[in-house]
């Protein structure tokens, strides 16, 4: 089926390429297939970078290489005072794409968007299971369920939502990747077609770049989409090469069969950084690897238990020995690419012998604990278990006495949710929104014990923070609440902070106008190749 | 049991010296099976003597000799004759102590295979009936699927690592040695030694395993040879896609997998191990090659 | 010869049964949730899982799921990915010529080169061309070819720069699908270079699943070859002062390729096996590939179709070999 409806697309393409020979291709060596084109359907980044970014727009956009947002397909937006009602202004004279296998009528107006919001909402809404096993993930994932109370039309260019409760984050979760805008006109034609599978299929958005065909495994090819509201592309195609092998994608590189890669090898960066044909840009990644210890069981419900503990980690040897350096130790639960991050903050030393003192001073003697490792790579701890035997070491300098212990990966999430769980769980976060509400609040809160708070940790005075911080509309505001929950979570210790992990992109000299964001995500608007 | 069916045959054969005489003849005609055992009895005195040979510690990381070519190479150290990996590690020790894991692999493996499969070859063959039915269907269920990714969903299944990925192959290669044995047993069972054994009041488990098997031995011999090779390869396929040994185990495949990202910058970390892994299945299928010759006759003529 | 057919589906269909089984419990006997994995660390409220649950249909009965399991496989339905939420079947389709293209090219390079240098050795017997040949096609068979192929790379990508790493042709090239052989497309496609780039990605990828076949087949044609070069017949032909090109490539050669056949039949599962290794190397996006990907990704309904799929062609090939095979000697169809 696919491929008799990429044929069409495709064939087209294919005089359009040839017609323009000289036309700018620029091409990337992405990591893997997308899963799907509906970004609402997925969660991995690989799909956001090949549909969201590319093909569609959302209502808020994050300003590039920030984590802060932007207006995109709204112009504006209005909160209630009571914090209950967001109302969008839609741009006006937005076109969606024309593309071979769907040529629009119309511009956006409300009903795109609020057609988007309601395939995902609403259980009776035709598009709710299009596809078998349709779970959407973020949009529940985000708690958008139990957070809206409604989406309506207030004119053909204004939409409302309506909230339950006060939700400052709203605004950024509106500009990930699952809430992108898709065209209802472009739906609608598949429904009636009895094609909606082709909806995952062949995207059609208002974005940057209109799709025009995906061999399965291989290639994804876009074209600059002309009629883009934010100005034409200066390049006229964009090509994803699938290549999931790393060293294969840094050949390509080298050889300038692409311009830019994503996750290269740890041990290739240094060459890259020596080739005069490339440039490597890098910084933390959206993501906190920590160790949590059971707060709520002797003798870690002791503050200056934790604080001894952490004192005796080595992170540097960690950060060395699991990521060869492509990692930072951290001292904060967010990291430090997040608007809020409290560079002020002291980390505790590394210091063996104090930690000792201070666990004799405690009254703990003979302590033996034990510390999980996860049994799977992750973005922000990609050997667990290496990592933890670095712990166990560092911790019998100190006299406590270590059993590394491991699940199978869904086993281990499961019971390491448990409150009377036995030992420290090394765990890690990657962020979704940019929001530090969804490390601070999703993690540490009161409401996530026996859930996200591996730590079982619920203090006061942090809850009362992180939760007025969630119900505060003004971002100066919050990042001065943020900041000062950040001092608490220091002075608590309810974690070690491992690290954040770098994402560090290599890509051809002549690339221009990419922007590294720290969200991860790969989306290439705006970029450009020297002549 | 394997050493009671030699007892038996002692006993029962005395021109066993004569046979052994004559095998002997026609395995040192070849050659190459000649050769072929020479160097396995090698990669043995290296498996057991890794621990002495080896300069280093297998794992043992000395950060200060990353990536170093082999020795006659620009930059290469003698203390590190064949070079090192990407953290450092002796390559020549980890491929010493890499024969011990093959060739423990590979007799794990047969060993498994063949006793399962001439249990359950024997019981299908001499019993007959629906039982034979039934254990030839599952065993045709089993060919079905191609070896390798059989195995490969086996041991997701059972999760990665070097036990599971032994069991797994040990269940994919044991159908040969089922098919042969049952063959065997099926053309020997009516011959009038075993009718003699049975009117002399033979048991059913004493007809099986003394009487009839040691009449088949020669094609199972010969096919454990093959799934000698076969394991040994089919472990360091499943080590090279991340389901077999898992790092740091100095397994040869799972070495080459770790090495696959310096394929165009360290030609050694990619090059030996392999090398390695050829060298032993090729002595191996030398020998298996050589036993053949030497225990079929229909191919002696040949 | 109906007969025949219908004694040999007699025993593929219980199989075919049991393959389906081992398929469809292969799922239930995976550790872990796979709708905890869903989620990975964001924590899932247990309605929201009973309700996934619910959907994948993990919460019936096991017998109703592979009695549902084997009705859809029936009428043509192998399921969704749970990753990618497309159809499976339509996602096999799509990649399966891609290893079908790399299979029957790795075949055909180890027919034409595995027959001839069998038949030779085994004329030239006891030669150094027979040993060099013999010895050959034993290192061919003891290949580890996930190395042979690396190998290859190093040489032929790295140093020599005459061959792409990976893929199915240069990106430059841009023409649709019309069979999905990309041999075959790009000539259609009409776009000069294309057929040559299409050439280059295949050539290694060709040579490395062809090695252990071509071996195989070698050794194999000359075993048969010396067997029917000591028949009597061929004797009496020689007698009869008959050319030696004659009484080997007439008399001789017709009858050693009766087992030769059957071994190229039963090489097609040595190709699939050997399709994982290779188009997990080479990038080749085909099913081998496909399979270990979702062996990663624990996508268990790919994996589970896949089995399916992948055994049941097995099995037809087989069937057809086993069927060519008593055609050519009919002594076997009683």
């Amino acid at each position: 089926m696919i491929r008799k409806l990429t044929f069409a697309a495709a064939l087209m393409a294919a005089t359009v390429l040839s017609s323009a020979a000289s036309a700018k291709t620029f091409v990337y060596c992405s990591e893997g297939s997308p899963e799907g084109f509906d970004p609402g359907l997925y969660t991995s980044g690989t799909t956001f970078d090949a549909a969201a970014h590319t093909v569609y727009n959302r209502l808020l956009e994050f300003k590039p290489g920030t984590t802060e947002t932007e207006p995109g397909l709204a112009e504006s937006w209005e909160i209630s005072d009571d914090g209950l009602q967001y109302t969008f202004k839609l741009r006006p004279g937005v076109k969606f794409q024309t593309t071979e296998f769907f040529t629009p009528t119309r511009d956006l107006n409300a009903d795109d968007v609020i057609f988007s919001f309601e395939r995902q909402f609403k259980a009776d809404n035709p598009w709710h299971q299009y596809v078998a096993g349709a779970a959407w993930e973020y949009f529940n994932g985000m708690g958008f369920p139990d957070l809206i109370s409604s989406i309506e039309k207030v004119d053909d260019m204004t939409v409302k939502f309506t909230l339950k409760e006060k939700e400052a984050p709203f605004l950024a979760n509106v500009a990930m990747p699952f809430a992108s805008i898709m065209s209802k006109e472009y739906a609608d034609k598949l429904a009636a077609d009895g094609k909606m599978n082709q909806l995952n299929q062949m995207p059609l958005g208002t974005g940057p770049f209109a799709f025009v065909a995906y061999q399965q495994d291989a290639v994804i090819r876009y074209k600059a989409n002309p009629d883009y509201w934010n100005g034409k592309q200066k390049i006229d195609d964009l090509v994803f090469a699938i290549t999931t092998d790393a060293a294969v994608r840094y050949q390509k590189l080298k050889a300038g069969e692409c311009h830019l890669m994503p996750f290269p090898n740890a041990a290739d960066v240094e060459a890259m950084k020596a080739d005069p044909n490339l440039k490597v840009v890098e910084q933390e990644g959206l993501n906190i690897a920590y160790l949590a210890y059971n707060t709520t069981q002797a003798p870690f419900d002791k503050v200056e238990v934790r604080k001894a503990l952490n004192m005796a980690i080595n992170k540097q040897a960690i950060v060395d020995a699991v990521f060869q350096g492509a990692a930072t130790p951290a001292k904060n639960p967010i990291p430090p690419t997040m608007w809020s991050y409290n560079d002020a903050i002291q980390d505790d030393k590394y210091d063996p012998e104090a930690s000792k003192k201070m666990l004799e001073e405690a009254g703990v003697k003979d302590l033996s604990m034990k510390v999980w490792a996860m049994p799977v790579a992750r973005p922000y701890m990609l050997n667990a278990r290496r990592a933890a035997e670095l712990i166990q070491s560092d911790f019998e300098k100190v006299g406590v006495k270590v059993e590394v212990v491991s699940y199978e990966w869904a086993e281990y999430l499961e019971r390491s949710k448990a409150k009377d769980r036995d030992g420290a769980v090394i765990l890690g976060w990657t962020g979704d929104n940019g929001d530090p509400d969804n490390f601070l609040h999703t993690l540490l809160g009161c409401d996530a014990v026996g859930g996200n708070n591996r730590a079982q940790w619920c203090n006061e005075e942090f809850n009362k923070l992180v939760v007025q911080a969630k119900t505060t509309s003004d971002q100066a505001e919050r990042a001065k609440l943020y900041e000062q929950a950040q001092e608490v979570f220091k002075r608590e210790a309810p974690w070690a902070t491992l690290d954040h992990s770098l994402s560090v992109v290599p890509m051809r000299k002549e690339v221009e106008g990419f922007h590294q964001s720290p969200l991860g995500d790969f989306a290439f608007e705006g970029v450009d190749l020297a002549e | 049991m394997a050493d009671t069916t030699a007892i038996e045959s002692i006993s029962v054969d005395p021109s066993r010296r004569a046979r052994l005489a004559e095998f002997w003849y026609y395995f040192s005609e070849n050659r190459g099976a000649v050769i072929g055992l020479w160097v396995f009895l090698a990669l043995v005195v290296i498996a057991i003597l890794a621990p002495v040979l080896a300069p280093h510690l297998p794992n043992a990381q000395y950060r200060d000799a990353v990536l170093l070519p082999p020795f006659w190479e620009a930059g290469g150290r003698v203390s590190y004759l064949l070079g090192t990996d990407a953290v450092g590690r002796d390559m020549l020790s980890r491929l010493l102590y890499g024969a011990q894991y093959s060739l423990f692999i590979g007799v794990i493996v047969t060993t498994i295979a063949l006793t399962g499969g001439i249990v359950i070859g024997v019981i299908a063959g001499y019993f007959g009936g629906w039982l034979d039915t039934l254990i030839m269907r599952v065993m045709d269920v089993i060919l079905a699927f191609p070896s390798l990714l059989l195995a490969l969903v086996l041991v997701a299944v059972l999760g990665p690592g070097l036990t599971n990925a032994m069991i797994a192959i040990a269940l994919v290669l044991q159908p040969h040695f089922v098919r042969l044995t049952r063959a065997a047993v099926m053309a020997e069972k009516n011959r009038e030694y075993v009718t003699a054994a049975r009117v002399a009041g033979a048991g059913n488990f004493r007809l099986m395993f003394k009487t009839i098997l040691p009449n088949c031995l020669g094609p199972l011999i010969v096919q454990a040879t093959l799934s000698f090779s076969n394991a040994i390869l089919d472990a360091a396929a499943l080590g090279f896609l991340g389901m077999g040994a898992q790092p740091p185990t100095p397994e040869w495949g799972t070495m080459l997998a770790e090495a696959r990202e310096f394929i165009l910058r360290a030609w050694w970390v990619v090059t030996f191990p392999g090398l390695a892994i050829l060298i032993t299945v090729l002595a191996i299928n030398l020998m298996g090659d050589g036993l053949r010759d030497a225990l079929d006759p229909k191919l002696k003529r040949s | 010869m109906l007969r025949f057919l219908l004694g040999r589906l007699a025993v593929l269909i219980p199989t075919f049964i049991g393959v389906s089984i081992i398929a469809f419990s292969f799922i239930r006997l995976l550790p872990g949730d796979p709708v905890a994995l869903l989620s990975g660390e964001r924590v899932m409220s247990p309605e929201r899982h009973a309700q996934i649950s619910h959907e994948l249909g993990f919460d019936r009965p096991m017998i109703t799921q592979y009695l549902d399991y084997l009705g859809g496989v029936l009428s043509g339905d192998f399921g969704t990915s749970i990753v990618t939420k497309s159809s499976i079947l339509d996602q096999f389709f799509v990649l399966f010529p891609a290893t079908v293209e790399l299979s029957v090219c790795a075949i055909i390079l180890a027919i034409v080169l595995g027959i001839p240098a069998g038949i030779f050795a085994a004329i030239k017997r006891g030669t150094l061309f027979d040993q060099t040949i013999m010895g050959t096609a034993l290192v061919g068979y003891s290949m580890p070819i996930f190395w042979w192929g690396l190998l290859l790379i190093i040489l032929f990508s790295g140093i020599l720069q005459w061959t792409p790493v990976s893929g199915r042709i240069s990106l430059m090239y841009f023409f649709p699908p019309v069979t999905g052989f990309m041999l075959i497309d790009s000539l259609l496609s009409g776009q000069s270079g294309a057929f040559k780039s299409a050439v280059s990605h295949l050539l290694l990828p060709t040579i490395v699943l062809s090695t252990i076949p071509l071996a195989v087949i070698a050794r194999q044609t000359r075993s048969a070859m010396l067997e029917v070069l000591g028949e009597d017949y061929v004797r009496t032909a020689r007698a009869k002062g008959l050319s030696p090109f004659r009484v080997i490539g007439v008399h001789a050669l017709r009858n050693a390729m009766i087992p030769v056949v059957t071994t190229i039949g039963l090489q097609v599962g040595v190709l699939l096996a050997g399709a994982i290794l290779t188009e997990t190397i080479f990038s080749w996006p085909g099913i081998g590939k496909w399979m270990v990907d979702s062996v990663f990704r624990r996508d268990y309904p790919v994996i589970q179709g896949g089995l399916l799929l992948i055994a049941g062609i097995i099995m037809v090939v087989n069937l057809i070999v086993d069927l060519l095979y008593g055609l050519i000697n009919p002594r076997i169809r009683r």
